[in-house]
């Protein structure tokens, strides 16, 4: 099988350019590519355009790219969590395009799939309409929405092998498969990196074809947003 | 006057069994509490779980389980994981009987406002939009005026619109009325201790009221 492994953070970023178009997996902080993140942040590249369905928190995920300004756009769903989002957001320092979740999921699966554009009714009638084709099927409207591809697309996984299938945990997985697929260079952070064999080929979530570079990553801090616990079981 | 509890309990009466239900932020996230065991029903996360279970316990706590609203959650048996295409997939699909969630204004037609206050509030649509674009059955909890006594229930919303011609039911702080496409807001039920006259100045939009209105029963 083919290796795609690289060594570490710094070696798998280490040609993304300046304002380059980046798509990163997780939900809130939940599945997101927390060594990659770090190794842009050291790298310092700038200008950076990041879909993603959050934006991190202020010291964590994300927000430490916005921290130290090196985002010029993001284009999400949901921003709510990040105050420093915001002030930027206010302040018109920051680029943003809001789309619905389900509209985001789709166009970066179209961007994988190798599918232009589609047709959903989420958003229609509202101000996610603007300058968009409306539609009529079967007497209900929809809107048509673009593929979105990127760059490079950051994912997080569970466990890989050295070809680049995946295998994700829980609800971890959320962006990240479709993010994988809509890259143009496509790099997965696993918290264990395994031989080609030692996956089940039934349960891959990710296929290899489109990972082109893996590494185990180290120090997951896997932060909790809202902890909620109950007392009794 | 039904407090939060109030309104989840009142809500959680409309769950049948068998039904496959999306729960949003905030006071629809209570309801969860209140269904009635003895019905069957799996709780859908649009974050990539059919099958939410209880907050964990403290040794339990999962950082790769999580509920929509980044809450720490477990999993019921027989519950599946997916990603979010795949979630959303069967969201639009109409696979999801229930869609409970809360609004800032509805209006008459069953359009929804809960996303965004212009200059002050910028904090995305997550997935609303694409609920409430698809669900077969949208039930909206909401207070029926604002902290300055100001209706929202519109003759048309005033805030940016999440959905159009969507809400069939709200339960607020006052009533339990339907949306009846057309006509106008039905009243169905009176909060404990709320006179029909309370909740028809409360109501800016068409109210509808047939015959006597019964308190909500617990």
């Amino acid at each position: 099988m083919i290796n795609k492994v690289v060594a570490n953070a710094e070696g798998a970023v280490k040609d993304i350019p300046d304002n380059a178009v980046l798509m990163l997996g997780g939900f809130g902080l939940c599945g997101i590519p927390e060594n990659c993140i770090n190794a842009l942040l050291k790298k310092g590249v700038k200008g950076l355009t990041c879909i993603s369905n959050n934006a991190g928190v202020d010291d964590f995920g994300i927000g430490l790219l916005l921290k130290s300004r090196q985002v010029k756009k993001m284009i999400s769903s949901y921003v709510g969590e990040n105050a420093e989002f915001e002030r930027q957001l206010l302040s018109g320092e920051l680029e943003v395009e809001l789309i619905p979740q389900g509209t985001l999921a789709e166009r970066c699966r179209a961007g994988g799939a190798g599918i232009p554009a589609f047709f959903t009714p989420a958003g229609y009638g509202t101000e996610v309409a603007e300058g968009k084709e409306v539609r009529e099927f079967d007497g209900k409207k929809y809107l048509m929405e673009h593929w979105l591809r990127a760059d490079f697309s950051i994912v997080k996984a569970w466990k890989g092998d050295t070809s680049g299938n995946l295998v994700y945990r829980g609800t971890a997985r959320n962006f990240n498969p479709m993010m994988a697929a809509a890259g143009k260079i496509t790099i997965a952070e696993v918290e264990e990196l395994v031989p080609v064999g030692a996956l089940d080929p039934n349960n891959i979530h990710t296929p290899g074809i489109y990972i082109q570079r893996i590494f185990q990553g180290k120090n997951y801090e896997k932060r909790i947003e809202q902890k909620t616990v109950s007392k009794s079981a | 006057m039904l407090d939060k509890i109030g309104i989840a309990k009142r809500i959680a009466q409309e769950v049948q069994d068998g039904m496959y239900i999306n729960l949003g932020i905030g006071i629809p996230t209570l309801v969860a509490n209140y269904i009635p065991k003895s019905l069957n029903v799996v709780l859908q996360s649009e974050n990539g779980l059919l099958g939410i279970g209880p907050f964990p316990t403290e040794g339990h706590v999962d950082p790769d389980l999580i509920n929509a609203g980044k809450q720490t959650i477990t999993m019921m048996p027989g519950s599946s994981l997916f990603s979010s295409a795949e979630s959303f997939g069967m969201i639009r699909g109409g696979h999801v009987d229930l869609t409970i969630l809360g609004a800032m204004e509805v209006s008459e037609a069953g359009d929804i406002a809960n996303w965004k206050v212009p200059g002050k509030m910028v904090k995305g649509m997550g997935g609303a939009m694409d609920l409430v674009a698809s669900a077969k059955h949208i039930i909206v909890a909401m207070q029926h005026c604002s902290k300055d006594g100001a209706s929202k229930l519109l003759k048309k919303c005033t805030l940016p619109i999440t959905g159009l011609k969507c809400v069939k039911k709200i339960v607020t702080d006052l009533a339990v009325l339907d949306v009846v496409p057309g006509v106008g807001f039905k009243l169905l039920e009176r909060a404990p201790g709320i006179s029909v006259d309370e909740i028809k100045k409360a109501t800016e939009g068409k109210l509808i009221v047939e015959g006597e209105i019964p308190e909500i029963k617990f």
